[in-house]
């Protein structure tokens, strides 16, 4: 009973797969008519068209949707559509059959889940890197200004959990300058950790730098040396299952070009 | 299924749980358009949480279970969950009073109100709750002020939004009660001399304990489920504010196994407590 049920609804799983894939095909006439030289930089690439869908980190949603806006009029007739999300679901959506074309993680970690079930096309390659940062009330009333001063008992740090890559790294910085830090929460995300400084409820938090740039003027950034030993990678790659690989391939060159570099690198990001 | 057998299953249900005798005399006279959506609304709840014990990591099951954090998480929801079910029960019955019984203007606007938290996503009524009653909230930088008292990130919090989640469950639950009990028995009780507050305790509590029982039941079932609210209200602290469905939620982005382990804990811990107190408290004298 429960063995059919199960096929009952991996039938019923693949039905809805197969629905979401066409709509995204839905605005495009074909994507196998984009027949142009992929590996040549995207504006040299015109005859492309259809939806590009791209499942990217969630520290990437600014900057990427710049590119994807830069993308669709370097080709007239192209659709980039994005999921961003925590690097973990989006690699477990992606395992689990969702249709994307192009996946970019936050760290190569969340990348293996995906290379592991041998879902991507091309070889993951590191497209930026990403570095922490401390993150304050705005004008740093608690005279922050280096690792060792969030471990004062009277300042109130949040941290990312040990589970995602924020927290891992972080965690990292603080053992290769053996420092011991309590913090008075382990959020679980990045995001999170961020709000709540944004809120006020925590007076630090140990974020990526492109987060503490996107928050603007609500936090404002520290910067600490013990970052430079735990920079996180993010990888990007061409999926498997990929149904406008030509067009996909094109997005992935453009993140790369010395154009989606400058965007990304006015994000706060660092170069790969 | 003749007229009688309705109004029993109508009357069962108003005294919160069924009577066991019935259930096999009833059985005969169900019709298929009943009986199919039934069974496939049982599968359809039961398939998620068969499917989680088929996956289940049986022969690591020991070894996942044996860390000191899972037990301390445990607690920590056993413990949270009794006491908003209790903060629940002080405030929320007789809020359902005033609900049930009391003539105000805007009275089902204010019902509506109540409702509220159900229908917000948790995670939403964490924000709000931060921006009442955070460290710089509306109210919550008073009682910083005034008594050094901030709700974020202690346990104390945790107990907070799990009640801030759970208490319109016992609200809604204890108010259908009321209107469905005689209000003539407290009107009889007034007329013999007894304050309104004394018809309240003495005839009015005894008469509607059932329903209060299955609401509080259900808020502390929804309390220790809670997740949205409590983690971004109280944080994520082994201990002191980590409540299991924190615990598996974080276990889940590394290792899906021990999150399926804790769950499975969780359900067994759940499903005892629940089916302990529907044989004593819930099922009709």
């Amino acid at each position: 009973m429960t063995r059919s049920a199960r096929r009952t609804l991996q039938v019923a799983g693949a039905g809805a797969a197969a629905l979401l894939a066409l709509s995204a095909c839905s605005s495009s006439d074909d994507s196998s008519s984009a027949k142009s030289d992929s590996s040549a930089s995207a504006s040299s690439s015109p005859k492309l068209s259809g939806t590009v869908t791209v499942f990217a980190a969630a520290s990437l949603q600014e900057s990427f949707t710049t590119l994807g806006k830069e993308f669709e009029k370097a080709h007239p007739g192209t659709k980039v559509t994005f999921s961003f999300g925590g690097s973990d679901s989006l690699a477990a959506g992606i395992t689990g059959g969702a249709p994307a074309d192009v996946f970019a993680s936050a760290s190569p970690k969340t990348m293996k889940i995906v290379t592991d079930k041998k879902d991507n096309a091309t070889e993951p390659a590191t497209f930026v890197r990403n570095q922490l940062e401390i993150a304050t009330l705005p004008g740093n009333p608690d005279k922050v200004s280096s690792l060792k001063d969030l471990t004062k008992s009277s300042l109130k740090v949040v941290l990312c959990d040990k589970t995602v890559p924020c927290g891992a790294a972080a965690l990292k910085a603080l053992d290769a300058s053996k420092l011991k830090l309590t913090p008075v929460s382990y959020e679980e995300d990045v995001k999170s950790a961020l709000n709540k400084v944004v809120l006020k409820e925590a007076d630090a938090a140990v974020v990526y730098k492109t987060d503490v740039k996107a928050a603007g003027s609500k936090v404002q950034g520290v910067e600490f040396p013990e970052s430079t030993s735990a920079v996180n990678a993010y990888p990007i790659t061409l999926l498997k299952n990929a149904k406008n690989p030509e067009a996909a391939k094109a997005f992935i060159a453009l993140v790369q070009s010395t154009e989606g570099q400058k965007v990304l690198s006015g994000a706060g990001f660092l170069k790969p | 299924m003749t007229s009688t057998d309705t109004s029993d299953a109508a009357a069962d249900t108003l005294q919160g749980g069924p009577r066991r005798g019935r259930v096999r005399t009833a059985r005969r006279g169900v019709p298929l358009p009943l009986l199919l959506p039934a069974l496939i609304g049982l599968a359809f709840l039961l398939l998620p949480l068969i499917a989680l014990l088929l996956r289940a990591p049986w022969s690591t099951l020991p070894d996942q279970l044996t860390s000191a954090e899972v037990w301390q998480a445990l607690r920590l929801s056993l413990v949270c969950a009794t006491a908003a079910t209790a903060v629940s029960l002080v405030i929320g019955v007789p809020l359902a009073w005033l609900l049930a019984r009391a003539d105000f203007p805007g009275r089902g606007f204010v019902r509506a109100l109540v409702t509220l938290p159900l229908v917000l996503p948790p995670v939403v009524g964490g924000v709000a709750l931060l921006l009442a009653l955070g460290r710089n909230g509306v109210v919550g930088q008073w009682l910083d002020s005034w008594f050094g008292i901030t709700l974020p990130f202690t346990t104390a919090g945790v107990v907070v939004a799990e009640t801030f989640v759970a208490m319109p469950f016992l609200v809604i639950s204890v108010e259908g009660t009321l209107r469905a009990a005689d209000p003539r028995y407290e009107e009889a009780a007034t007329t013999l001399g007894a304050s309104r507050f004394t018809a309240f305790r003495r005839v009015t509590l005894p008469l509607i304990a059932p329903g209060i029982a299955a609401g509080a039941v259900l808020a502390w079932a929804r309390a220790l489920g809670e997740f949205g609210a409590t983690i971004t209200f109280a944080g994520n602290f082994p201990g002191r504010t980590q409540t299991m469905p924190l615990a598996v939620y974080l276990a889940l982005q590394n290792n899906p196994e021990a999150a399926i382990a804790l769950s499975l804990v969780l359900l067994a811990v759940s499903i005892a407590v629940l089916a302990g107190l529907r044989d004593r408290w819930m099922t009709a004298p």
